[in-house]
């Protein structure tokens, strides 16, 4: 965090002068590390094992927050009695298919629900179109009949059900596939349980170590675990906080530039699954379900008025058919490899450096190379913009300037400064950014290009006969244009229609609450309905902090509905009081208004006027079937689940798999890595054997890469400017001192990375910092890598995302980027084309021959 | 004039002609929440438009700065320590404890990150490695021995044990703004000037390049420009504290390492702040620079370290070069009258 | 200037007739060091902005002078980030006033060896066609989409910017439409 994240971390440094305790679990020691009072060397990829042993600690001692446990999760429900553990099949759920490589979720359903789960077709096509998560949000309905056992004993309760499960999860199965020490493992669940509870809690706060894993959401959700048991979400001084990366990444995904989303997290149509409006609603709002998801009508119908207007009508389902349909994967990843299958024509480039920035570089630089055309818009001239000049692939040949087609178009963005808009931050907020100049040259906002591309593909299409061109012709593009040269759209403008509006009178909607499903209001992101209410820009609200209460609700907007904290009901116990003086924050009190209203330093994450008592009638759904108590209002149950029925590809609960390339058998189970991850088994994107393969051996050691407090991602904003290449001028790697004596690496000499995909040159830093870990009981090195560095800027350096292949996580297809195997030699790389025999014998030293695949099954051993 | 103006306690702004002076203000900079992140160095060089000091890769754990030059008036020292302090509020202990790790690595690191050359772009530029050699004086080397460097073998370090403890030191320097400031003592051209707030800048519109100042700074702060020849060092950003505004590092700083203030203010605060640190059982929390009575009267700019001065590359007691100034112009005019009476004599004693 | 105010400005006769004699302190004070104030006190405008590095959303005030962003520095109103910048957001004034910015459209015909200079309008017409080509030679009726046209960015750019973006390339049928958010 104090790494990436410094500014954040003066809360940390903050807390700690009051007396918090601050613990840092990381493979190396990091500035954070610096500064926390414990630190926990571990190993990369071993993150589960790590957290199980929490939840194992928490079970074993009963040291949840017990109270909290059974009003506001799932602890109690009974789970289907076919349900079979990984504990009962080493490795694997019950209802796995071999063919397909998922799951059959039948068996993980409550008892009584089995009906109501995903087959494996569901499955596979949830991961082709990482929409697993959106059946988490979106679940099938839980009646009130669940069985339940409120004394948490009965053999299929989630309780027990978690307890069995993460039974093997001891200290020394920590101590082995971690390599922490028992000591200090238990040093870390006692500062955690102890810090957690009545008057106390915990925050966890990660970033994508945890996110960027071919098992990385079931990391998130181990943590999730841990803070529910210990009753720390919701509350304030608890949580599990995302530290997002970029400016407005968290806004990027609530407004997505995502194949499989919609604005406010609306799934894109799946041809199949949603082929008519009614369908495609259905499985968004499912009739029966409980919770805010069921106004999903609302939100959908508002989405179509803001994006087709008076052309949405009842009678064409609100243009629905206009809309383009999925039939499987179509992220970043598969549209590179299509890129060099030659089956993509142009691709837009929007503040984004995949030549450096994403994994295997030189997948992503030759996709490229194989385009008609490609448009960067960036503020410098980035690697993206040069592979066919500079690249990597120029110099060992693979790639020829004057053999290349691609056309490529460099048009120059405007910066932050020179253009108003919002970014939305990482707790969600949304903050108006004022313009303080004009663009230089021809530098445009994206707004201006988008508008002005918008607008030039409109004029060129008017006449059309072609009904493909019927949804762009009824698109609404009317933008009003300002600035010096009159061809600027407003931001605010555009955020009015994000906000949402009335059809009629065009009044700006208070919130999403407002939204109607008749075609009356037209809404661009249903979750961000509010954020220009009474005609305020609420984003650009700016009252000094220092004039606030902590809570500081005067400051930006967040979304949803300005509440600050999520889920904020459970900071109060089932009865609407707070569970402490200490930990107060959002409550019920019974003489405000008519008959009483939830108040507290937050907006409440509840019906104002719903008091704790109330109790949903007899077939109740949607928003009025939320109990008094049901905290979690959007989930289809009103719970948190520590145990997850439907809603996850890889298992309704977290297990350990080793990473996709590891050095080491996985200690717990036959199954090696995750047995559902999306894998692309092609030649040119190999994959470094693990065991128990044969010849784990030629790529000895664990790799991981991350960023550096003095550059950001690619480069691309940081490489290009004095101050900051200074502070950091060249690639390195850092090795511990162990490392560095058995390959004989000098401090500051060269170092050759390998593994399957390239080999990279970077300057030694041999530090204290790393340390090899025991492991199964033998020493297992790791090293270190920033994946800042490229060929192009102020300073330069080989690419660590050359090292990484591409293998996903089955739930949202993010890749496994941080960790991996990698031999480590000293000296230069071979130059030019002298590297491809170099790799080419790694290759074959690896058994990574022609007909080589990875098992996704693991084989029973002799 | 006092007869202390060169040594000793001293409020340096009325003693330098101000009558109706400001408090004097200053850094305090509590290396205890230091983050490394070198926001300063960046404010700085953004307000001051320093340029930058070429890129270069110095070894020296994450610091490529070197040292405070002429183009670096922020400067963030990093040090690797295999050791822990007594209490845990300030450090990992038993960060590495259980681990198959070997003997530390960070002195023979120093050592080559010292003979790793650079060109900062100015003159002397960074002092020969001063932190690095200041790291290798923390631990003894875990393969050849070096020799000549100074206290290798300081107490309570292991050599060639395992390292279990660890704690990563960072401090931001900067020029100390000392109350008897060596550098503008020597100033033939009155480049250098105390400020209203006590503080000591060079004048960029007088400084003839002279040089003077450089060997006459007991910290090894201030150094010239190639290409411009002039003198330059933090000026505790002048202009802006003219205006009532924090000096751009310690605005900056997300961790309040740096403070700006009234120096006696700042006093105060650091020493409640050790008096913290001590209850939670960081014995090491000591201040530098602080006292009044140390050989440059004090600092403008005074620290929390967590280890001795010498490790964060601080020479362990400055005393300003002109301490003895009076005495020395004493002797020398006593040398001249010598010299002139014996002119005086010899040409009597031909006329005679 | 006369006569009288030269002398007086010249600092000898300062140090020799005023309270420092030994000419260190307000006798030494050069006109222009005398004259020095904070560039952000004379700015023209001052806008209320945002990092745009991480996603912690530090506060930024931009100051303006003559049409130039002379300051980029923490907004202490801010009880996110109360006045703080780590590195990168303190350098952010490099970032947008460095000369390293391009700032001209740039073109690389096919099979090209080096950059050539475009306008910006014959880009953005070229752009155009090239877009509604590619989607033709994807397009793919049954599903109402093109998968000629890919896309990936959007988490430093604006929500109102994302919101086009998206509108735009899901009526137009193009469907690979990525950002950092899967990396």
């Amino acid at each position: 965090m104090a790494e990436a994240h410094p500014v954040g971390f003066q809360w940390v440094v903050e807390a700690k002068k009051r007396g918090a305790e601050i613990i840092h679990v990381d493979p190396r020691f990091t500035r954070t590390s610096a500064l926390a009072h414990t630190y926990v060397p571990v190993r990369a990829g071993a993150d589960i094992v790590f957290l199980g042993g929490v939840i194992n600690y928490i079970l074993s001692n009963e040291l949840d927050f017990r109270e909290y446990v059974l009003a506001y999760t799932n602890a109690s429900m009974l789970v289907s009695e076919d349900f079979q553990d990984t504990e009962d099949l080493d490795g694997l759920f019950s209802g796995y298919d071999p063919e397909k490589n998922v799951y059959d979720q039948t068996t993980w359903q409550y008892q009584g629900q089995q009906h109501t789960a995903q087959d494996a077709g569901d499955a596979a096509e949830d991961r082709e179109t990482a929409s697993g998560l959106e059946q988490e949000s979106h679940g099938p309905p839980i009646p009130a009949d669940v069985p339940r056992d409120p004394t948490l004993r009965d053999p299929r309760c989630v309780y027990q059900v978690l307890k069995r499960h993460y039974a093997r999860y001891t200290p020394e199965v920590v101590e082995q596939v971690c390599g922490v020490p028992p000591e200090k493992f238990l040093k870390v669940c006692e500062a955690w349980t102890r810090n957690s509870g009545r008057e106390r809690t915990t925050a966890l706060v990660y970033s994508v170590g945890w996110t960027q894993h071919s098992v990385g959401v079931q990391y998130i959700r181990t943590g999730a675990i841990i803070q529910l048991l210990l009753g720390n979400m919701g509350r304030p001084g608890g949580g599990v906080m995302a530290l997002r990366g970029h400016a407005s990444i968290q806004g990027s995904t609530d407004i997505p530039t995502l194949f499989n989303l919609l604005p406010g997290y609306l799934p894109m149509p799946v041809a199949g699954t949603h082929d008519s409006f009614r369908q495609w609603v259905d499985s968004i709002r499912h009739p029966d379900q409980k919770g805010f998801w069921a106004n999903a009508e609302s939100y959908a119908v508002s989405l179509l008025k803001a994006y087709f207007g008076d052309a949405a009508t009842a009678e064409n389902d609100w243009g629905f058919d206009w809309l383009p349909k999925l039939t499987g994967d179509h992220g970043t990843y598969q549209q590179v490899l299509d890129m060099i299958d030659g089956k993509i024509k142009g691709y837009f480039l929007l503040g984004q450096n995949p030549a450096v920035g994403s994994a295997h570089g030189k997948a992503q630089r030759l996709g490229m190379a194989n385009l008609d055309w490609l448009v960067v818009r960036d503020l410098f001239m980035i690697e993206s913009a040069e592979f066919w000049k500079n690249g990597p692939e120029v110099a060992t040949g693979e790639l020829v300037p004057e053999e290349c087609r691609t056309e490529v178009f460099v048009v120059p963005a405007a910066s932050h400064v020179e253009k108003e808009g919002t970014f939305t931050q990482t707790q969600r907020m949304l903050q108006w950014r004022e313009k303080a100049v004009e663009p230089p040259g021809d530098c445009r906002s994206e707004l201006w290009f988008f508008y002005h591309l918008g607008r030039m593909v409109k004029e060129r299409l008017a006449s059309s006969q072609d009904p493909r061109d019927r949804g762009l012709q009824a698109l609404t593009w009317d933008y009003p244009l300002y600035g010096e040269r009159h061809d600027e759209p407003s931001g605010e403008d555009v955020l009015k229609e994000i906000n949402g509006y009335d059809v009629a009178t065009g009044a700006p909607v208070p919130g999403f609450t407002a939204l109607k499903a008749d075609g009356s209001t037209a809404c661009g992101c249903w979750i961000y309905a509010g954020v220009y209410k009474d005609g305020v820009n609420q984003a650009a609200r700016r009252k000094p902090g220092a004039e606030q209460d902590w809570v500081a609700r005067e400051w930006g907007w967040v979304w949803p509905a300005d509440r600050r904290t999520l889920y904020n009901r459970a900071s109060a116990d089932p009865d609407g009081r707070p569970w402490s003086e200490r930990k107060k924050y959002v409550w019920w009190d019974p003489d405000a208004g008519e008959a009483g209203e939830w108040t507290g330093y937050d907006v409440p994450d509840f019906e104002k006027t719903k008091p704790p008592s109330y109790r949903p009638p007899e077939g109740a759904t949607g928003v009025a079937a939320i109990s008094g108590d049901d905290a979690f209002i959007m989930q289809g149950d009103g719970k948190g689940w520590l145990y997850a029925p439907s809603g996850l590809i890889d298992g309704p609960l977290p297990t350990h798999y080793e990473s996709v390339e590891s050095p080491v058998r996985n200690p717990l189970y036959r199954q090696q890595a995750n047995p559902t991850r999306k894998l692309y088994d092609r030649t040119d994107n190999l994959v470094n054997p693990s065991p128990p393969e044969e010849h784990a051996e030629v790529f000895p050691f664990i790799f991981s890469t991350s960023r550096l407090t003095e550059h950001h991602t690619a480069g691309g904003m940081s490489r290009q400017l004095a101050y900051l290449s200074e502070l950091q001028p060249a690639m390195f790697v850092e090795v511990s001192p162990e490392l560095a004596a058995l390959r004989g690496l000098d401090h500051l000499g060269w170092a050759t990375i390998v593994t399957a995909r390239s080999a990279i040159e970077a300057r030694v830093l041999v530090t204290d910092r790393l340390t090899p870990l025991r492991i199964d009981g033998r020493t297992v090195h790791q090293v270190w890598l920033p994946y800042h560095f490229g060929f192009s800027g102020l300073v330069t350096g080989d690419a660590a995302n050359d090292l990484i292949g591409i293998t996903l996580d089955p739930n949202v297809l993010i890749q496994e980027s941080k960790v991996g195997t990698c031999d480590m030699r000293p000296g230069r790389r071979p130059e030019g084309p002298e590297l491809l025999p170099f790799l080419a014998g790694y290759r074959r030293r690896a058994g990574l021959d022609p007909g080589h695949h990875t098992p996704m099954l693991t084989p029973p051993e002799d | 004039m006092p007869s202390n103006s060169l040594y000793g306690p001293l409020d340096p702004a009325p003693d330098a002609g101000y009558t109706d002076a400001p408090p004097r203000m200053g850094f305090f900079t509590d290396t205890s929440v230091c983050i490394g992140c070198k926001a300063c160095e960046v404010a700085c060089k953004e307000w001051n438009g320093v340029p930058d000091d070429g890129f270069n890769l110095l070894g020296m754990s994450y610091d490529n700065t070197g040292g405070l030059t002429a183009n670096s008036w922020r400067h963030v020292a990093f040090i690797e320590q295999p050791r822990a302090s007594s209490g845990a509020g300030t450090d990992t202990p038993g960060a590495f404890a259980g681990t198959p790790a070997g003997p530390s690595a960070s002195a023979h690191s120093a050592v080559v990150a010292a003979s790793a050359g650079q060109d900062t772009g100015t003159d002397p530029g960074v002092p020969p490695a001063v932190d690095a050699l200041a790291a290798a004086g923390t631990v003894a080397p875990p393969g050849p021995q070096f020799l000549g460097m100074p206290g290798h073998d300081l107490p309570g370090r292991i050599p060639d044990a395992p390292r279990t403890d660890f704690r990563w030191l960072m401090m931001s320097n900067v020029c100390k703004h000392c109350t008897h400031a060596g550098c503008l003592d020597v100033c033939p051209t009155g480049a250098l000037f105390r400020t209203e707030f006590g503080t000591v800048v060079v004048q960029e519109d007088i400084c003839n390049g002279c040089g003077y100042c450089i060997p006459a700074c007991p910290y090894g702060v201030i150094d010239q420009r190639q290409g411009d020849g002039r003198a330059w060092k933090c000026t505790m950003c002048y202009d802006r504290i003219g205006d009532g505004l924090t000096p751009a590092c310690a605005k900056a700083c997300p961790t309040e390492s740096i403070q700006y203030g009234e120096l006696s203010e700042l006093r105060e605060r650091a020493a409640t702040r050790v008096a913290a640190l001590h209850e939670q059982g960081v014995g090491e929390a000591r201040l530098y620079g602080h006292d009044e009575n140390d050989g440059v009267g004090g600092d403008g700019a005074f620290f929390l370290l967590l280890d001795e001065p010498e490790v964060y590359g601080l020479p362990p007691d400055p005393v300003v070069p002109t301490k003895n100034l009076p005495a020395m112009w004493r002797r020398a005019g006593l040398a001249a009258l010598t010299m002139a009476a014996a002119v005086v004599v010899a040409a009597a004693g031909r006329r005679r | 200037m006369g006569v009288r105010t030269w002398i007086e400005g010249w600092p000898v006769y300062r140090q020799l007739t005023g309270t420092d004699p030994l000419g260190r302190g307000a006798a030494a004070q050069s006109p222009r060091s005398k004259a020095l104030t904070a560039r952000t006190g004379t700015a023209d405008s001052v806008a209320r902005s945002v990092c745009p590095y991480c996603a912690v959303g530090c506060g930024q005030r931009v100051y303006v002078s003559d049409g130039q962003v002379t300051q980029i520095e923490g907004d202490p109103d801010s009880p996110i980030s109360r006045g703080r910048l780590c590195p990168k957001g303190s350098a952010s004034k490099s970032l947008v006033t460095s000369d390293r910015r391009v700032t001209e459209v740039l073109y690389r015909r096919p099979y090209g060896t080096d950059w050539e200079r475009l306008d910006l309008d014959t880009a953005m017409d070229m752009i155009a066609d090239r877009v509604l080509a590619a989607r033709d030679a994807g397009w793919d009726p049954r599903h109402n989409r093109t998968l000629g046209i890919s896309s990936l960015g959007g988490a430093t750019l604006d929500n109102e910017e994302n919101y086009l973006i998206k509108k735009l390339f899901t009526a137009m049928g193009a469907i690979q439409i990525e950002n950092q958010a899967r990396i």
